[in-house]
């Protein structure tokens, strides 16, 4: 059998196109069952939960816009932010995206050595954004901003707080993944699982671009 | 390729895509931008988060806020296009994300629109 042949074959059983040459990236090539709409159930899925996660942060950046000028004297968005340290902090993870995008595209390439290296780099630059958020909070804490001190100061912290456990997440699932592909313990499609978690950090990233500006460029 | 063979790999999936991979390098998962596109996209969100910081210390008058929430925007759109591939991808992503994000945007606003008006 030529391997014309069996690659029609191998879409025939399927039921549909999994190389996706047909104009339907969606079900990202083999590893997925047939679905009725050709895409990837889990991919699918992953959308979805993050477009629900806009409605969440969506809240609690409007709940932030709505008290940030409800501040304590001297304790307020101008008096205490340090905005070359986020900048720095906000070029890490915006770093981490283009680590993480690599490591899906070695992942694509099935170049497993490659594919750990970006993903473990990226954990590292996501922990380096939260262990400055940490000294973020520590300094404004030392400063007399407690969670309760204002309205301004319990939707900020609920807002980065929120998003720093986003971040740690993250961080968690990239090194299990990390320890699955050495385990060899994904079963399937092991770059569909790489642009998943690649999806959810990119989610992250895009939250904080949003954040950056929203509650530290934009003066109360 | 013998037929045999080709029959395993169905029965495991992945392993046929691997074989097939050299014919077809848009296969699967390799769709979108080349690493030095990715490298190049970064280079551009990197610029604008330093005019955006630069900006902060200007004194631009009223464009100041428009100008930051333009910049926000194309950061946004740049990471979730090629970085997360939505536009290379089928438009059911699309939808589902854009869907959840006008749905916040407009309740948000709204929201927000009637504490202003009615607080």
């Amino acid at each position: 059998m030529s391997e014309a042949v069996t690659l029609d074959a191998h879409v025939a059983q399927d039921g549909h196109d999994v190389h996706g040459d047909h104009g339907d990236h969606g079900g990202h090539g083999a590893g997925h069952p047939a679905t009725t709409t050709g895409l990837s159930h889990n991919k699918l899925g992953m959308w979805l939960f993050l477009g629900s996660e806009c409605l969440l942060f969506g809240g609690l950046i409007s709940t932030y816009m709505l008290y940030r000028g409800r501040a304590s004297e001297n304790l307020g968005p101008d008096q205490i932010y340090d905005i070359p340290f986020t900048s720095v902090s906000s070029f890490v993870l915006l770093m981490s995206s283009l680590t993480m995008v690599l490591a899906v595209s070695a992942a694509s390439r099935k170049d497993v050595r490659n594919v750990k290296l970006w993903l473990t780099v990226t954990a590292l630059l996501g922990a380096t954004f939260v262990g400055g958020q940490v000294y973020e909070f520590t300094s404004f804490y030392r400063e007399g901003l407690g969670f309760t001190t204002s309205l301004f100061s319990s939707s900020f912290y609920a807002l980065t707080g929120f998003h720093g456990v986003h971040v740690s997440v993250g961080i968690i699932m990239l090194l299990a993944v990390v320890g699955m592909i050495s385990r060899d313990r994904i079963p399937g499609d092991r770059a569909e699982v790489v642009e998943l978690v690649g999806l959810y950090w990119h989610f992250v990233d895009i939250v904080w671009i949003v954040i950056f500006t929203l509650v530290y460029l934009i003066p109360a | 390729m013998s037929e045999s063979t080709t029959l395993d790999e169905m029965a495991t999936g992945t392993d046929a895509t691997e074989q097939h991979a050299p014919e077809h390098p848009d296969d699967g998962h390799a769709h979108g931008a080349t690493d030095g596109q990715y490298i190049l996209i970064a280079l551009i969100l990197a610029v604008i988060t330093a005019a955006e910081v630069s900006l902060s210390y200007m004194d631009v008058g009223p464009i100041f806020i428009p100008a930051l929430l333009v910049m926000m925007a194309v950061k946004f759109v740049i990471v979730v296009s090629y970085f997360m591939h939505l536009k290379f991808d089928n438009r059911i992503f699309s939808f589902l994300f854009y869907s959840g994000l006008l749905l916040a945007l407009g309740v948000y606003v709204l929201a927000l629109a009637t504490f202003e008006f009615f607080a």
